[in-house]
């Protein structure tokens, strides 16, 4: 695919007086650090309702954000005023947060080497930008997509909508790089419901199409199968509604990537950045079972366990070529064979550990807001070579269900003990698919569970899956971010019913 | 808080100007200027702070047709020029279908347009911050003396809203929100206390006093003991009654309630209006007007969605009870939604509040009356499980205490709770004096929340968390 050039009315804003102001500003000030993000995020929502446009917001953030480190102290500042004069404004005031704070700071901040970069830029893969495509061709797309659902028996309600973003991002720091990136990224979305109107309840049946790291190409067909997909949903969704409900249990579950991606982001990929994992974020998002001093022995999974970070995988949703604080994307391993064996990190917390080189997972996610350490994509690799099937994975299992599709999520702080649904679950009977059940949740703890997993499967079952809106920090962020995976067979999960959950 | 405009064009000339470019058949602006100061810590030491100066305009373009009312926005944040984003709002505008939430604009009360609406917007900083940033260094310094170790939160923020219309429309608010959380870790960690505050002006905070409330919490925590899930009477304190009814309130959609397609339908497109969920006569209301919890008394949106419409802007906000003697009252619907329905409007203010009225007891009155339960002190990565039900799941965290004959005897394991906030309505055993909440979970959302502590039946504990 080839890559777009950069936009132009970015470029046209004036990037060079207003980061040349506030970094000569920050030098002048003795700052040992500075770095300097002007954003311009274009995003837009289009939702349609039972096939009629409910909402469609357009919005862009343009502003420009400065986080200095002056005698060991952070100061972070930004403004939505992008002109020279502000620029410099913001590097003195950068400065007196830090001073202020400095009477509270007990540990000195200092950051690990990164070369300089100098000059760079880089784009996301993508065809169509989608900031560029007329929002009634999006509404007519959605609607087109909600007709086919709503003239289907047993659909009674259709909700459609897609969120599209275009973040263009110049950075620059005192050691002389400068970069100017551009990320692109959709996530269409399409839910099917039908209610019982005579006796109360209902069920849906959501698509299980991932957020992608591409443009509108993606919901043309390029990278997903839509058409496919909108065939099945009516019928996935009439088998739901007649669906016995699940008595709870130990299973053996093989789970589909769809599913799988977001169990890797909750029990792996929070627990493996250090600064939870160092008591950082112990207010907020929480810590980490996995503490530093069982890098390299702690037992996480089975030995079919290999999980690797990076911030290069085409189409990933954390894939960039430069974070935010000036660091090159690396492709790293956080397990292998089973044994922790790395962490995710960013410049100070790299320095602080003595673990050399940070791998680049510093983020804001917003000009508003200072880099925090934020989640590479994080991946299960698959079995090498011709691995198994999803159906040989099925096939293996007596007595079992398959998990297809996410859907409610929640871990706890130390991230141990956690709860998903899905969309959809298949029987297993004697290795062979046996109808859907309704009313599945799978809850366990993150060792239990990996070490659970007997077998991965092989290349062809790989897939990405991920989400705009991993939250962390306070003042809260988001990131986007992709993880991929295999199907994977795990054996003895508890099962519960949701329905007696509620006591009902 | 200082006030002041910056180099910005001010907010209500942008609203001027907007309006008088305007060729559309009606026109919403909504300029909200915000400024924040913040001030995070962990590990007994400062890690990151800053300042940050926000505008956020918002233009709704109106076009009819002869099918109805087509609309556009467009938003922007910054020093976006005003007259592009008003033209992208009519572009979006010249191409959309005729919208289902179509209403006429709102007109002014009175024909006077509010006197202080070219006031600058009320900016803060880190002195914003109140006492917090002088009070830290003190108690990083004996917390690590005793072992201890803080982690938590600071913020000041100020939202100063200007709302114009092509109907007349000239609003200004000004609404500060502010709050203090922190954590207290013993133990390297086994033993933790969490404690918060919300308030509009943290002059009024100090971190002294959270700290003693945490040291008090800890102090409960240093016998431990072990308990199996199951299904436990529980006390929850104000904080922890905010986390589990402040998804009851986002669950108050007219519309989809009438689809079937929720919590409060009932069988045959009814809804659940009128039904008793409680013995106990509570309230469950937003008030722009309540006091100490005041926030903006009129409706601010940029974009519609399913019970909430653009054309509603500057729609005067009222208290409004969603429960009241213990029955469900109202159901959230726009304008135009209310009169297809039959029913009136009825929006959320910035608040929310649950009142048993005459309710006197005080957190330590329910503990005093506890048998054998569990006091918990928050609540954690509360999730939807089942919206038919309104079957949440999420954890307890940062302190689970065992009480036995009115006392607390020691800290428990955390748990992992499914449990649904109607059934925690129908289940209560008693509830204290209301008094102000914040949520954990939701307070970046909804911060002004007041509550009563909450003693419950069968909570269902559905498994154990070793997480500490």
């Amino acid at each position: 695919m080839a890559n777009v050039e950069l936009d132009a009315e970015f470029l046209a804003l004036p990037l060079d007086a207003v980061r040349s102001a506030v970094l000569d500003r920050a030098r002048a000030l003795g700052c040992e650090h500075a770095e300097a993000r002007i954003e311009r995020i274009r995003s837009q929502v289009v939702s349609l309702r039972d096939g009629r446009l409910e909402t469609s917001a357009d919005d862009l953030e343009l502003g420009v954000g400065l986080r200095v480190v002056h005698e060991g102290s952070f100061g972070f500042a930004a403004t939505v005023e992008l002109d020279a004069d502000a620029a410099a404004a913001l590097a003195d005031q950068a400065v007196a947060t830090a001073r202020a704070t400095a009477p509270a700071v007990g540990e000195r901040v200092e950051l690990a080497d990164e070369p300089s970069h100098g000059g760079a830029v880089w784009t996301s893969s993508y065809d169509l930008d989608p900031a560029g495509v007329p929002t009634a061709e999006k509404v007519a797309l959605l609607e087109e997509w909600s007709g086919r659902l709503l003239g289907s028996p047993g659909v009674d309600h259709v909700t459609a909508y897609v969120l599209a973003v275009v973040e263009d991002k110049h950075y620059a720091d005192l050691s002389g790089t400068v970069t100017t990136q551009r990320r692109v990224r959709v996530h269409p979305v399409v839910e099917a419901t039908a209610v019982d109107a005579e006796a109360g309840g209902f069920e849906t049946m959501r698509s299980l199409a991932p957020p992608a790291g591409r443009g509108w190409e993606y919901l043309l067909g390029e990278g997903w199968d839509w058409d496919g997909e909108l065939a099945r949903m009516p019928g996935y969704l009439a088998e739901k509604v007649h669906a016995p409900s699940v008595a709870p249990g130990a299973y053996d579950l093989v789970i589909d990537p769809t599913n799988l991606w977001l169990t890797i982001h909750e029990s792996i990929g929070h627990a493996t950045e250090l600064d939870r994992a160092m008591g950082y974020e112990a207010a907020y998002a929480g810590t980490s079972f996995a503490t530093f001093d069982k890098l390299g022995t702690l037992a996480y999974g089975s030995e079919v366990m290999n999980v690797t970070g990076d911030r290069t995988v085409d189409h990933g949703l954390a894939t960039v070529a430069y974070d935010d604080e000036g660091v090159e994307a690396q492709s790293f391993d956080l397990i292998r064979d089973g044994v922790l064996v790395g962490y995710q990190l960013d410049r100070r917390i790299a320095r602080l550990m003595g673990l050399g080189r940070s791998n680049g997972c510093a983020f804001a996610d917003s000009p508003g807001h200072t880099p925090i350490q934020r989640m590479a994509n994080v991946s299960l690799r698959p079995a090498p070579g011709d691995g198994p099937s999803t159906e040989e994975l099925i096939s293996s299992v007596d007595d079992g269900f398959y998990v297809v599709g996410d859907k409610s999520w929640s871990i706890d702080m130390q991230r141990y003990n956690f709860q998903f649904t899905g969309q959809r679950f298949f029987r297993i009977e004697k290795g062979k698919l046996a109808g859907q059940v309704r009313d599945l949740a799978y809850q366990s703890r993150t060792t239990e569970f990996w070490g659970a997993m007997q077998a991965v499967g092989g290349e062809s079952t790989y897939r990405l899956g991920g989400a705009f809106n991993c939250g962390k920090g306070q003042p809260g962020q988001v990131a986007p971010v992709s993880h991929g995976c295999p199907a994977a067979l795990f054996r003895g999960i508890n099962v519960l019913n949701t329905r007696e959950e509620s006591g009902r | 808080m200082s006030a002041g405009t910056g180099r910005l064009m001010s907010a209500d000339r942008v609203v001027d100007q907007v309006l008088e470019a305007s060729r559309s058949d009606g026109c919403v602006v909504i300029v909200e200027e915000v400024s924040q100061a913040e001030l995070r810590f962990a590990n007994n030491t400062v890690t990151t702070n800053g300042t940050r100066r926000d505008r956020d305009v918002t233009v709704v373009a109106l076009r009819e047709t002869e099918r109805g009312t087509a609309v556009g926005t467009a938003s922007s944040s910054g020093a976006a020029d005003a007259v592009d984003l008003l033209r992208r709002a009519e572009a979006n505008a010249a191409t959309a279908q005729p919208a289902e939430d179509a209403a006429p604009l709102v007109t002014p009360r009175s024909s006077e347009p509010g006197s202080e609406f070219a006031d600058p917007p009320v900016m803060t900083s880190l002195a914003g911050l109140g006492s917090v940033l002088a009070g830290l260094g003190d108690a990083f310094a004996r917390a690590a003396a005793v072992g201890t170790r803080l982690a938590g939160y600071a913020e000041h923020h100020v939202s100063t809203v200007y709302l114009g219309s092509s109907t007349g429309l000239r609003l200004r608010y000004v609404e500060p929100t502010g709050k203090l959380e922190a954590v207290a870790r013993a133990d390297g960690g086994a033993r933790s206390a969490w404690a918060a505050t919300g308030a509009e002006d943290l002059a009024t905070v100090h971190v002294e006093e959270l700290k003693e409330r945490l040291d008090r919490r800890l102090s409960w925590g240093e016998r431990k003991l072990e308990l199996d899930a199951g299904r436990y009477e529980v006390v929850l304190p104000p904080d922890a009654v905010a986390d589990l009814i402040v998804p009851l309130g986002d669950a108050t959609s007219g519309r989809e309630a009438e689809e079937g397609r929720s919590v409060f339908s009932a069988p045959g497109g009814a809804t659940r209006v009128g039904e008793s969920l409680s013995s106990h006569r509570f309230s469950l209301r937003s008030d722009p007007f309540a006091e100490g919890l005041e926030c903006t008394p009129f409706l601010v949106t940029g974009a519609s969605g399913q019970d909430v419409s653009v054309f509603d802007n500057g729609l005067p906000l009222e208290r409004t009870d969603w429960v009241s003697d213990g029955r469900l009252a109202r159901l959230q619907y726009h304008r135009a939604g209310a009169t297809r329905s039959g029913v009136e409007p009825a929006a959320f203010a910035n608040n929310l509040i649950l009142e048993l009225p005459g309710a006197t007891s005080t957190l330590e009155d329910l503990l005093g009356r506890t048998e054998r339960g569990l006091l918990l002190t928050c609540l954690w990565y509360i999730r939807e499980v089942d919206p038919a039900t309104l079957l949440l799941t999420g954890l307890t965290r940062d302190g689970v205490y065992l009480v036995e004959h009115g006392e607390i005897v020691g800290s428990v394991n955390n748990f992992r709770f499914n449990e649904s906030p109607v059934d925690l309505l129908s289940k209560a055993i008693e509830a204290g004096r209301t008094e102000r909440a914040l949520s954990r979970e939701w307070n970046e959302w909804l911060n002004r929340t007041a509550m009563p502590p909450l003693r419950v039946a069968e909570f269902n504990m559905s498994s154990v968390s070793p997480a500490t």
